[in-house]
């Protein structure tokens, strides 16, 4: 019962940071700073994780791929399917539930401690909008990010190939460029945008209703990390059964 | 003036607030005081606006604010400023940007007239130099007079105030205590102060109201709180040993 109340209200939270819009002029700041907190600030960790991650997915498929009928090509292609279909997007999207949520969730949180939500709220500001829907506009630049880790993956996959001795640089550009459908970018784009409105949301409703001290912020940017992680993957499995099936 | 008639608040099963009525006047600094457990924020949250209650109504000079359209909350809220006990201070804006930021939400005015309106502000709180400061920069003192100075920026027409001393030494306490009564009498505001503190009492209680078990028990002013029979005070009042000898030593003059 008390799951159908907090999903009852979580949508109500969504509903309700799109009403009462805070003026253009502070908006407009809030919405630079998180993008800057959000996007800019998780530049330097997307890169360094998709560039050593594209570096070891390309050094497993090579290993396991002992068949000399099977053509060096294929490295590429597993590389470039794995990076673009699951790794930048889902994978990338629970690194950052972690890393993005977790500081929504004890920003909002430290917020709704130190009564400055309830400040907000007796200047008759609606403290949704003021808070989430900044985080939400920054988060539609998710997309850029998974950009950035798909390309990163593929070349940390072709530095692997070519300096481990794996397959030649020639076969790596073949097979990253071997049955390439675009509807697959598309697909992990669809799947990047929503994940950006899970990011913005799930971690803000747990900041934004905890009650407690600052213990409770601890833990509720961890039950917001397993929260957000949980819908993501679920999320993941529904679109790839709707869109690729 | 702040006009509360017998207002009832519970949650669930608990009962919190049980019919009070009193006025809040304008210009004086009203004081809600009693134990913890009384239902004093409780009473100061339905005040604010931020609890809704179940019977009774609360009207800010004839409006009752819970019939108003959401616009005109709106405008009510721009008239009403409150002092956090936490102080409440945004933690990533400068003092100055605390300050600065009901002008923003609620006025037009251009960032130089707003930035001149702040300083005069933290000028009147006398903080003249503190504008680029960090709120965690701040010492207590100092954050609450940030809070009283982001609270009267917008000269607000009612000033709430939730224990205004928590947290301070005694002598920074008195200070905050003059000031917010200085700021009363000039901005010519209605102050509602939750405190327990009896220093408090003493300094600036030109109208207190005593709540016991979320009922009204008393109602009177500092002038007439240490002469007042009701039980319920006394207790209250005299619970500090200070208090007790200097009220032995009244009675031995007498």
């Amino acid at each position: 019962m008390q799951y159908l109340h907090n999903i009852g209200v979580y949508f109500l939270m969504t509903f309700e940071m799109f009403r009462k819009q805070t003026k253009w002029s502070v908006m407009k700041q809030l919405i630079l700073k998180d993008v800057d907190d959000l996007i800019i600030g998780s530049l330097g960790i997307v890169s360094f994780i998709a560039f050593f991650v594209g570096g070891v997915v390309t050094i497993q498929t090579a290993l396991n791929i002992d068949n000399p009928l099977i053509p060096k090509y294929l490295v590429g292609f597993a590389t470039r399917q794995s990076i673009v279909l699951e790794f930048a997007p889902t994978f990338m999207s629970i690194i950052m539930a972690g890393k993005v949520g977790s500081f929504i969730t004890s920003s909002i949180g430290t917020m709704r401690v130190t009564e400055q939500i309830d400040a907000l709220e007796v200047m008759g500001i609606n403290s949704l909008n003021y808070l989430v829907f900044p985080k939400f506009v920054a988060l539609t630049l998710y997309p850029f990010i998974i950009s950035i880790a798909m390309f990163l993956g593929i070349m940390g996959g072709l530095a692997a190939c070519v300096f481990g001795g794996y397959a030649s640089l020639d076969d790596y550009i073949l097979g990253i460029q071997t049955d390439f459908t675009p509807f697959h970018i598309t697909y992990a784009f669809i799947k990047t945008l929503l994940f950006a409105f899970i990011l913005a949301t799930v971690p803000s409703y747990h900041g934004f209703y905890m009650k407690g001290g600052a213990l409770e912020v601890g833990k509720a940017s961890t039950t917001s990390f397993v929260w957000t992680s949980v819908i993501i993957i679920l999320l993941n499995y529904i679109l790839t059964q709707l869109l690729l099936s | 003036m702040i006009e509360v008639k017998d207002l009832h608040k519970s949650f669930g099963e608990a009962h919190i607030l049980k019919g009070i009525t009193t006025t809040f006047e304008k210009g004086k600094t009203n004081l809600i005081i009693g134990q913890s457990g009384s239902g004093k924020t409780v009473f100061l949250k339905c005040l604010l606006g931020l609890f809704d209650y179940e019977e009774g109504s609360i009207a800010y000079d004839g409006e009752v604010f819970s019939k108003l359209s959401e616009d005109k909350k709106r405008d009510m809220r721009a008239n009403i400023g409150m002092v956090f006990q936490g102080s409440a201070l945004f933690d990533s804006m400068t003092i100055e940007e605390n300050v600065m930021f009901p002008l923003q939400m609620f006025t037009k005015l251009s960032k130089s007239d707003m930035r001149e309106r702040a300083d005069a502000v933290l000028k009147r709180v006398n903080l003249p130099d503190a504008h680029k400061k960090m709120p965690s920069e701040a010492s207590g003192g100092m954050q609450k007079r940030v809070a009283i100075a982001r609270a009267i920026v917008n000269n607000p027409k009612y000033l709430f105030c939730d224990e205004p001393n928590s947290g301070l030494d005694p002598k920074t306490a008195i200070v905050i205590d003059n000031l917010i009564q200085e700021i009363t009498e000039e901005y010519n505001i209605t102050t509602v102060i939750n405190s327990h503190d009896m220093n408090s009492v003493m300094e600036i209680g030109e109208k207190i109201v005593f709540l016991r078990n979320g009922l009204k028990a008393w109602e009177g002013s500092k002038h007439t709180i240490f002469k007042t029979d009701n039980e319920v005070v006394t207790d209250f009042v005299y619970s500090s040993n200070l208090f007790r000898k200097v009220r032995e030593a009244l009675l031995k003059e007498q």
